[in-house]
């Protein structure tokens, strides 16, 4: 899993509250055997006039123009901006799959769907909760400022503005120390490879059967 | 203080206690198909990981493989995709795999136990929710996501809360033509589908020691129905007998020795539980499920609630849009509802004991004229065989039944069986849900007795006063 410990991003914002991981995603993709490549079709209802199928070339399909992240100046873009209870429904790890192939490595709302927060940090993104009234000004600046950008300092635990305004947000430890040693649970899990030999030792003794 | 069932086995699988109050979990079987591995090996092969213990893992295409004539290989592009990715990824990583001509092949949780690859006291996962399943060999048993998956593979653990202990039990004997899956009906229809949300369920009681190790499946296979991390049942003679002489099952010295830890596998009689039930086995009826949710199950005796009794404002909704979906009326009675197709068969219903009870019921009997098809498909290649040998195919043919390769088939019709819009099926599989069995299909969930019973008379009816 990739590390994450500093970015200083373009700013995407998705002013929508319970976007659902069937938008985020929807359903005909799941068919997929790949773990990546789902970038082209992130939010693909929202962003497509026609309807995207699986190993489909997505350069020429035409494009929704109203859907922000069609416009130009979000191109790129790193980190998204969005409302409250993000990426509630099923609990499909092609949601973050597509977020993170997309590009974005940090997501702000004010709160988020259970499932999908932890599927975030499973694979390398850090979601951020900020408060409502911060949301609010978040987004009038990014709407405001073309290529505006925030910096995010997960050790230190802030987001800052071009400003330099500096807001401080919540992160579980494990989770964090997950993220800056860019550990996914199986690379921490194989940091107790020696206590699983230790068990399986001695389970073979007991069951030798299972060995 | 004793211990219960799931504590024993709990117990002997902790590798690591972490301070956050989570445990590091040994896992002794780890069962694989096509539809959630494929981005977990890729996992491996992007972070360069082999699997922890190859021998742990076994795997089988089912959900995406066709039930008729196999010669034909899969028409289904993105069906064949995900099969030969698998068969691609078990040879690469050198996973034994029984691939879709092989005997063995079959619905993963029908497989498992067949090849005795599931063992008592064993912890068991697989990229499915009814891995429940195998919770009947007094296992812990769970279904993992994708990420799990891989998980499993690298390091043969996974990082587990420990989850509550309810035991449910059964008194008393099963009246006749009631079977495991209208235990595991009852049950839900009482407890809802959340009621077992965060618990590890134990199944006990007299009726449940009654139960062949076929129904003792169909029962935990339906524990996640109920919302639980798992179901189980205590190690008993039956279990024993099921297990021994199967391919994977240890022989000889082992087998003396596991028999004696195998034994202990039970729940203390001075053993707490975090919550307990209990139902009289007299008072289980045969089960209909009547709308899109397990829990909306009932007695085939029974008419269709009246959207007054609902206990609240959400049951109602959830009721009204059921009946409209369905295509069902307040007070209408079970039995007047005709049905157009019969499915028997998936992880819940599709092993030789269902087929021989269904088979005596359709015996020199025809299916109904409204009946557009009905499908007998058998839960691997091995039930196959042994229902042929026992002449049971034969039987359901010469009723009318189509007879077809092991396979999910229509329990989620991800391949080319499925129910047209407004079509209404007597279905043994496990979940009514909208669109499950195809898109606007209409499901009802019923033992196979039930099903069979069904399709020849053209509509519900109570089996019991079937001769
Ligand atoms: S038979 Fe149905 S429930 Fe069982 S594994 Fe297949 S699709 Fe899932």
């Amino acid at each position: 899993m990739q590390a994450f410990t500093t970015l200083n991003g373009l700013v995407a914002p998705m002013d929508r509250a319970n976007v659902d991981t069937d938008a985020i995603i929807p359903k005909q993709f799941l068919k997929s055997i790949k773990h990546t490549g789902y970038g082209p079709f992130l939010f693909d209802e929202w962003r497509y006039e026609d309807r995207g199928e699986p190993e489909m070339d997505c350069t020429n399909r035409p494009l929704k123009t109203d859907f922000v992240l069609n416009q130009p100046r979000y191109k790129g873009a790193q980190i998204l901006l969005t409302r409250e209870n993000f990426g509630c429904g099923s609990s499909r790890e092609h949601a973050p799959w597509a977020i993170l192939d997309y590009g974005f490595s940090c997501v702000i709302a004010s709160s988020f769907a259970d499932i999908f927060f932890n599927n975030c940090f499973k694979n390398g993104i850090l979601p951020i909760v900020l408060d409502e009234a911060i949301m609010d000004q978040l987004f009038n600046e990014t709407a405001a400022t073309e290529g505006y950008r925030l910096a995010i300092d997960l050790p230190a635990q802030t987001v800052t503005t071009p400003s330099g305004q500096s807001f401080s947000f919540a992160v579980d430890t494990f989770r964090k120390h997950c993220l800056l040693n860019g550990l996914d649970d199986i690379g921490l899990t194989l940091l107790q490879a020696e206590s699983i030999h230790t068990y399986e030792k001695a389970r073979a003794q007991q069951a030798p059967w299972l060995f | 203080m004793g211990s219960t069932l799931f504590e024993k086995v709990w117990q002997q699988h902790v590798v690591k206690q972490n301070e956050d109050g989570s445990t590091l979990l040994y896992i002794d079987r780890h069962l694989v198909h096509e539809v959630t591995s494929p981005q977990a090996f890729e996992g491996l092969r992007l972070n360069a990981r082999k699997p922890w213990k190859i021998s742990a893992t076994v795997a089988t295409p089912d959900h995406n493989v066709p039930t008729t004539d196999r010669a034909q290989g899969i028409t289904d592009a993105v069906s064949r995709t995900q099969v030969e990715a698998l068969d691609s990824n078990c040879a690469e990583f050198g996973i034994t795999e029984f691939g879709m001509n092989d005997i063995r092949q079959g619905v993963v949780h029908v497989m498992g136990p067949e090849q005795g690859l599931i063992l008592p006291g064993m912890t068991v996962v697989c990229g499915d929710s009814h891995t429940s399943t195998h919770g009947a060999f007094g296992a812990i048993a769970m279904g993992i996501g994708t990420s799990e998956v891989e998980h499993v593979l690298a390091t043969q653990c996974l990082i587990q809360k420990k989850p509550k202990v309810m035991r449910i039990r059964v008194e008393g004997a099963l009246p006749v033509g009631i079977t495991g899956k209208d235990v595991a009906l009852f049950i839900i229809g009482k407890i809802g589908t959340a009621g077992g949300t965060g618990f590890a369920l134990e199944f006990a009681g007299e009726a449940i020691r009654a139960l062949s190790m076929e129904g003792r499946m169909t029962l935990c296979n339906m524990a996640i129905e109920a919302g639980a991390r798992c179901g189980m049942v205590a190690v008993d003679d039956i279990t024993l007998d099921y297990v021994k002489g199967r391919p994977y099952s240890p022989a000889g010295e082992n087998w003396q020795k596991a028999e004696t830890m195998w034994r202990e596998l039970y729940s203390d009689a001075d053993a707490k539980f975090d919550a307990e039930l209990v139902y009289q086995a007299a008072d289980i009826v045969p089960q209909v499920s009547w709308g899109t949710s397990p829990e909306m199950v009932l007695p085939v005796t029974a008419s269709i609630p009246d959207l007054a009794s609902a206990k609240d404002d959400v049951q109602r909704e959830g009721w009204q849009r059921a009946l409209v979906y369905m295509g069902l009326e307040a007070n209408m009675p079970i039995t007047a509802i005709a049905i157009d197709k019969v499915f028997i068969g998936s992880c819940t219903n599709g092993r030789i004991e269902d087929f021989r009870a269904a088979a005596a019921i359709v015996k020199g009997k025809k299916v109904a004229a409204n009946v557009k098809l009905a499908m007998v498909v058998p839960g691997s290649g091995l039930v196959k065989q042994q229902a042929e040998a026992e002449g049971l195919d034969a039987i359901f043919t010469a009723a009318g039944f189509e007879w077809r390769e092991p396979g999910c088939s229509m329990c989620l019709a991800m391949n080319a069986d499925r129910l047209e819009p407004g079509e209404r099926c007597a279905s043994t599989s496990n979940r009514n849900f909208e669109g499950r069995q195809g898109m606007g299909g209409r499901t009802h969930l019923v033992s196979p007795v039930m099903a069979a019973a069904a399709g020849i008379a053209g509509h519900f009816v109570d089996v019991r006063d079937w001769s």
